[in-house]
């Protein structure tokens, strides 16, 4: 993210001139209204895309016009229906491709979500080409499904793992992987794109460049679950050979992911899952796989998923990325400077827009996260609290659970005031 | 006006916990957590001459545990610790004195279900 220069915001017919005024305070998300679910609960401020996104209207008349009119089971029927729903499914493989800058649709493997991903990648294939005392570098900011894979592959196979430490800004001291261990050893190393906690951006490229500048030869697996709804992938740009992500939280349907691989790494990988659409030829005696990405690919899939995630980034593409990162970087600056302007808030982040997204943990001092998010909740404030399935990172950051607060396109600064609101509420009700 | 949840006796053992700290050299030490959303406790017991017994709690959890923990031991040293084994989880929520949601009563819960368990492997 750092460096990137948002253009303009293109003149596209159907936005409101405001979003464009930059000199007085914006009236708010242009694209809020593409939403159902906030006609439907008007007071409610939903602070937690990072768990979840909402779906814009399209994303639900895609899943419904599948249901309605398209659906069948895939790859199997001769008939018309069933050819339909084939095309659909494999036309989101296509845009999926595209979406992330792959060679071809043949590199993208619908799963159920990121951890299944990170789940085929550690025993698909590190399980088959690491031995005992290799190394996998993760990071102390690792989401649960980046790190608890990886532990289960130690205790299978004896491989090693360091977590590269966080600095003083929260970002990550990637330097330390040539003292922390020895170099040679090291054959994955698998980061998190954004961080589901602190919302600091990793440089991936740039680490790219530091393990090849230090001649270090390492698969690299990027968890793009909380970089993929809000900066444009290019996995040919990013130089890794592992991208995973999920739907659901790029205004896509829920029990649909993707893992990206180039083919010759798909080839010569393992399935993790067996049994039906995997295979090519059954006997009783012997079985073949079929080529991937459907050799990853068990049973049958979540279709109407797959084709609302191809309507999630019709969506994503519409609005445009320049228009989503311009929102949401001032809308970042308006959340930190209030937030940062709290006395009593403890706050665990880059302090600036630069290299950090819209994701926002704090705790008021005193006053346990569990607490904080009961008492918003009565003003209808969505925040998460706990540890954000990231316990080793609590550890780090020395607190049990922190309050998260989360924005999207959706979003605006009305949000983060009524969340001030609350926070008001918060020390009023606890007498504090 | 008394909060539905956060009640006048819910606040004051949460800011001022009875039985605070921790019994060295203890006959029951035990800690628990909740990992839904990251409430812990250690609760130490020594036991002394005839019924006598000493029993503290310490641990980083929201305001309903940590009122929860000090309202439990309070209890427990009143009611005595053989009448605390046969006492169950709506008699002990009543000494709560609150309303409590099915999210929250885990938190409320997690000190009585880390004594019942101390004292059972005792």
């Amino acid at each position: 993210m750092s460096g990137h220069n948002p253009t303009l915001i293109k003149n596209e017919g159907d936005r409101s001139d405001e979003s464009r005024s930059f000199a007085t305070k914006p009236a708010g998300s242009p694209w809020k209204k593409d939403f159902p679910i906030f006609a439907n609960r008007p007071k409610t401020v939903y602070l937690d895309s990072a768990a979840t996104s909402q779906k814009p209207q399209v994303v639900i008349d895609t899943v419904t016009d599948f249901y309605t009119r398209h659906n069948a089971n895939v790859h199997r029927g001769i008939y018309t229906l069933s050819e339909e729903a084939t095309a659909l499914y494999e036309g989101v493989r296509e845009k999926v491709a595209k979406f992330i800058n792959a060679h071809s649709a043949g590199e993208v493997v619908f799963t159920s979500n990121t951890n299944e991903s990170i789940n085929i990648i550690a025993f698909g294939w590190a399980k088959k080409f690491l031995n005992a005392g290799d190394v996998v570098v993760l990071s102390e900011m690792e989401h649960h499904a980046n790190i608890v894979p990886w532990q289960r592959l130690r205790d299978e196979i004896g491989v090693k793992l360091y977590f590269i430490p966080l600095d003083e800004q929260f970002r990550l001291n990637y330097r330390k992987i040539i003292t922390g261990v020895p170099v040679s050893k090291i054959k994955v190393v698998s980061l998190t794109h954004v961080s589901n906690v602190l919302g600091t951006v990793n440089p991936i490229k740039e680490i790219v460049r530091f393990l090849d500048d230090n001649d270090i030869k390492a698969r690299i697996v990027v968890d793009a679950a909380q970089s993929a709804p809000h900066v444009p992938l290019d996995v040919k740009d990013l130089g890794v050979d592992f991208l995973a992500f999920s739907g659901h939280k790029m205004l896509g349907p829920s029990g649909i992911g993707v893992l990206w691989a180039e083919e010759e790494l798909l080839e010569e990988m393992d399935p993790i899952v067996f049994g039906s659409h995997m295979i090519k030829e059954v006997t009783k005696d012997h079985t073949t796989w079929t080529d991937p990405p459907w050799k990853f690919e068990v049973g049958t899939g979540h279709l109407e998923a797959a084709v609302g995630l191809g309507a999630a980034i019709d969506y994503l593409n519409s609005v445009g990325f320049d228009a989503i990162i311009e929102h949401e970087q001032r809308l970042t600056e308006y959340t930190l400077k209030t937030l940062q302007g709290i006395t009593d808030l403890a706050f665990y982040g880059p302090k600036t827009t630069e290299g950090r997204i819209g994701v926002f943990s704090f705790n008021l001092r005193g006053v346990h996260a569990h607490d904080v998010a009961e008492i918003v909740n009565r003003a209808n404030v969505c925040v998460r609290s706990g540890h954000h399935c990231a316990q080793p990172l609590m550890q780090v950051l020395g607190v049990p659970a922190t309050v998260r607060a989360s924005t999207y396109l959706y979003n605006d600064e009305r949000d983060i005031d009524r969340l001030i609101e609350a926070l008001q509420m918060v020390r009023v009700t606890l007498q504090i | 006006m008394d909060d539905q949840l956060y009640r006048e006796i819910i606040l004051e053992h949460w800011k001022n916990p009875q039985n605070w700290g921790v019994i060295d050299d203890a006959d029951v030490d035990i800690s628990d957590s909740n990992p839904l959303c990251g409430d812990q406790i250690r609760l130490t017991l020594k036991l002394g001459e005839g019924e006598t017994f000493n029993l503290k709690f310490m641990g980083e959890g929201c305001a309903i545990s940590k009122a929860s923990g000090s309202i439990l031991t309070e209890l427990v040293k009143e009611i005595g610790l053989d009448k605390f084994r046969n006492l169950d989880q709506a008699s002990y929520l009543e000494n709560l004195e609150v309303d409590l949601t099915p999210a929250r009563l885990k938190c409320a819960l997690l000190p009585y279900s880390t004594l019942k368990k101390g004292l059972q492997t005792s």
